[in-house]
């Protein structure tokens, strides 16, 4: 079986400062695959790096079987999409939820744009209500809604989520994260999501790497993880952080 | 119209839920609308540059004589009077309606040098600001060029390249003002290029043109009108001044700066003939700088919730 | 150290906070964002959860004197150490404020002088607090950044808020914080922009030195259940008023619906729920 997503010795240079040394990556189709890590980790540009948002120096990536070049044509992105961490910072300020999602419809030529819209926004839970609205005036929830239903409207396979909740409040993100584990399941689709919160991966994840200093420290299984089978004393720490403070008397 | 349709038509236009294009967008004017008005001053702007508008349509209507042919005989010079409330010129022209229809040649100057210079501007200073690297170097070096020269001195040099008159003079204040607008519109794509909702539109497989033209333009557009609105007063007074230099409208165009050109002969016995215009000029430039203070705090996105 | 704490142990409260309120005048008209809030503080470390819009923060601001000048405070009471705080000459306020009432924010990029080195920065804390000869400030200063366990003290000491992490950022502020002595302390969120493992330092650090030297800590966070590992009381809020206080050990018997929505829709690992149980916003708990 191909694999969605298979990266092999990815290396990411920002003005000679290595981002990320080397990362290897294979994510199987249907499968919902974790990348944890603190800030610095490489974690968000090795996401970025499949989007075609950073500056790939070596290394190969693979989508559904097709090795990419450094410019991603059209029907990657009709495969490949994407939520981003600022639900604030990833709607245009002067654009109506409408003409957000109508966006990528006009740029694939899709006809039937009326109808699409309609279902993308019931199917985030938003409904035709929010569908004129500026995106300042929507809560952060519902920004990450909308942003959404923009990533699925050209109805792709690979989800890539850059921290899709953690600008969030918790009850906020335990919705969104609801909405994300329902259209995966509904529409069979592929995660690649990135979140330095253990937590949020176990639940999200069936499989996972850990990140340092833009190299992978261990992949796991979620099930290793909650079992606490690991085997590298950086996610050792990571996991005894995630538990809270613990007071030493 | 009862108070009741007004609360209602205002409810909509401020709804929080509007149901269609059209309400979102009439919503959203609205309350630019409102912010604008509640500046007095802008809104004194506003005023006067309509009153120029209109004046400028009814000339022909309001201007009790010919702005070219005068009384060479009995009408020379005279002083404000009930007959003549600007008095007259040296030529026997009423000075009135010399500046009533000289409205039009200002309004026309203003027009063309907006819709000829931020146009350019813009392309230049967004493109610049998108692409990067060699194709901003290059743009930015050419915008540098026309920046460092007094704009005055660099539209005269046009003017005595291109021939004097009155389209010549618009086309060189146009060539000299866009450099301003490029480095605007360049600050502010600078700003949103590298933002997520721009990243966004690029992982949908937009275009640069697209991105550019659809996504980034709009952001620049109302810092630019701002801008243009505060340049009005300085285009007029380039305009009038290249008049004044005999490089603008040429006589017996009644245009402003040319009307003081040829009144300077008599300023200090017949002050009116220069004075009049001149008290023009200066009351279009502040309604439109008023407008343009105005504008700013209306169309900024950065302040307030908008 | 100014004051013995010693002596001042012996009061019982050292804040009171009485129907405290806070309005923000709007072009839509008033915002309430705080309705309301009791509460009293003693030697010791009391948390206030809440999410965005709960008015956690606003509470926190209106005890320190740092809320927008065109809002409204009022209240039965706010007093500090038995000083009414809404009666005080801005004078005094901000003489309490720094020596013997302290604050730390989220980010210490955002509250750290960035033309100032570090040390120079605790100086001057320390300097306009006290009468110290420069050499002693200097050696204050460095105690205090070991204290907050900054291993190479001297180099932090010339340093720029920018050219250190934001770990050490984090525990530079609350070494210039604690540089005066103050007798209470408010942090809010002040670990929420640092990494998990590095925030367990900064909460160690601050943990150690607050129970050391017998200070009131109020903790302003989201986060529900590190606030409960942290602190010894939790006050809940939610718009604008405390829906619930309890001991930080009795979270598990919390009461009300909305603290318990809140600790049930956060992910734990090993927990499988899938869809993880959201929370059911009733009108009446903001009434």
């Amino acid at each position: 079986m191909t694999s969605a997503i298979a990266v092999d010795g990815l290396e990411v240079i920002f003005d000679r400062f290595r981002a990320l040394k080397g990362v290897s990556l294979d994510v199987q189709p249907g499968e919902s695959f974790g990348l944890v890590g603190e800030s610095g980790s490489g974690k968000s540009t090795l996401l970025r790096a499949i989007a075609g948002l950073a500056p790939v120096a070596s290394g190969s990536i693979t989508v559904n079987g097709k090795t990419l070049g450094a410019r991603r044509d059209k029907a990657f992105y009709r495969e490949v999409q994407m939520v981003f961490q600022d639900p604030y910072g990833s709607l245009h300020p002067r654009q109506t939820v409408d003409r957000l999602l109508q966006e990528p419809l006009a740029i694939h030529g899709f006809a039937d744009g009326e109808k699409r819209i309609q279902r993308a926004l019931d199917e985030v839970g938003l409904g035709n209500g929010f569908r004129f609205r500026y995106s300042h005036q929507l809560s952060g929830g519902q920004r990450q809604r909308v942003a959404i239903a923009r990533a699925l409207i050209l109805e792709p396979s690979i989800l890539l989520l850059d921290e899709p909740t953690s600008a969030l409040d918790a009850s906020v993100q335990a919705e969104v994260l609801n909405l994300l584990e329902e259209v995966r399941r509904r529409r069979k689709l592929t995660f690649l999501m990135v979140s330095h919160d253990l937590a949020i991966i176990t639940h999200m994840c069936e499989r996972l790497m850990v990140m340092q200093s833009g190299e992978a420290v261990e992949n796991l299984a979620a099930a290793d993880l909650v079992e606490r089978r690991v085997t590298k004393d950086y996610t050792r720490n990571l996991l005894r952080a995630s538990d809270g403070f613990v007071r030493t008397a | 119209m009862s108070v009741e349709t007004i609360q209602s038509r205002r409810d909509w236009l401020l709804s929080e839920r509007p149901a269609s294009r059209m309400q979102a967008r009439l919503g959203r004017a609205y309350v630019a609308w409102r912010r604008f008005s509640a500046n007095r001053l802008a809104f004194l702007g506003l005023l006067i540059i309509i009153a120029l508008l209109v004046v400028a349509a009814l000339a022909d209507v309001l201007a009790p004589y010919s702005p070219t042919f005068g009384d060479l005989k009995n009408a020379r010079l005279l002083a404000p009077s009930a007959e003549h409330w600007f008095g007259t010129d040296d030529l026997g022209r009423d000075i009135l309606s010399r500046i009533l229809y000289g409205s039009r040649w200002t309004l026309y100057v203003v027009i063309l040098v907006a819709i000829i210079a931020a146009p350019i501007g813009l392309l230049v200073g967004t493109v610049a600001g998108y692409a990067g690297g060699w194709t901003d170097a290059i743009l930015m070096r050419i915008t540098d060029i026309f920046l460092a020269f007094p704009k005055l001195i660099l539209a005269l040099a046009f003017v005595a390249a291109l021939g004097p008159g009155i389209e010549n003079a618009v086309l060189a204040i146009a060539i000299t003002s866009w450099p301003p607008y490029a480095r605007i519109a360049r600050a502010e794509t600078l700003t949103v290029r590298n933002s997520d909702y721009i990243k966004a539109v690029q992982l949908m497989g937009a275009s640069p043109f697209r991105i550019v033209l659809r996504h980034i333009m709009p952001l620049c557009i109302s810092s630019l009108i701002i801008r243009v609105t505060l340049d009005m007063a300085g285009i007029i007074l380039t305009a009038a001044g290249l008049g004044f230099l005999g490089l603008g409208a040429q006589p017996p165009l009644p245009e402003w700066g040319t009307m003081i050109a040829s009144g300077r002969r008599f300023v200090l016995d017949q002050w009116w003939v220069a004075g009049a215009p001149g008290f023009a000029i200066l009351i279009v430039s502040l309604g439109f700088n008023l407008l343009g203070d105005g504008l700013r705090d209306a169309l900024d996105p950065r302040s307030g919730d908008q | 150290m100014s004051g013995d704490p010693n002596q001042q142990r012996s009061k019982s409260a050292l804040l009171d906070v009485e129907d405290l309120r806070v309005t923000f005048p709007t072009r839509t008209g008033l915002i309430e964002a705080v309705r309301g809030v009791s509460f009293s503080l003693g030697r010791e470390r009391l948390g206030i959860v809440g999410e965005s819009g709960s008015g956690k923060s606003q509470t926190g601001r209106a005890i320190m004197g740092l809320t927008p000048p065109q809002a409204r405070i009022s209240a039965d009471k706010l007093a500090f150490d038995g000083i009414d705080l809404l009666s005080v000459s801005p004078r005094e306020r901000r003489s309490l404020r720094g020596k013997r009432i302290a604050m730390i924010l989220q980010d210490p990029k955002y509250s750290l002088d960035p033309v100032m080195s570090i040390g120079r920065q605790i100086v001057e804390t320390l300097r306009t607090h006290e009468k110290v000869g420069k050499a002693e400030a200097r050696d204050r200063a460095l105690a205090m950044l070991e204290a907050v366990q900054i291993r190479d003290p001297a180099r932090v000491f010339d340093l720029h808020p920018h050219e250190v992490s934001g770990g050490m950022g984090q525990r530079a502020m609350i070494a210039m914080m604690l540089i005066a002595g103050p007798e209470m302390m408010i942090a809010d969120e002040p670990t929420s922009a640092l990494d998990v493992t590095v925030q367990l330092d900064v909460l160690g650090i601050l943990d150690r030195l607050v129970g050391e030297r017998g200070m009131g800590l109020i903790f302003i966070s989201h986060d529900l259940r590190l606030v409960s590992s942290f602190c010894d009381r939790v006050i809940v809020m939610y718009a604008g008023k405390v829906v619930e206080q309890l001991k930080a050990s009795e979270l598990g018997r919390a009461q009300h619906p909305y603290t318990r929505g809140l600790l049930n829709c956060m992910p734990k690992i090993g927990a499988d729920r899938h869809p993880l149980p959201v929370l059911d916003r009733k009108p009446e708990w903001a009434a």
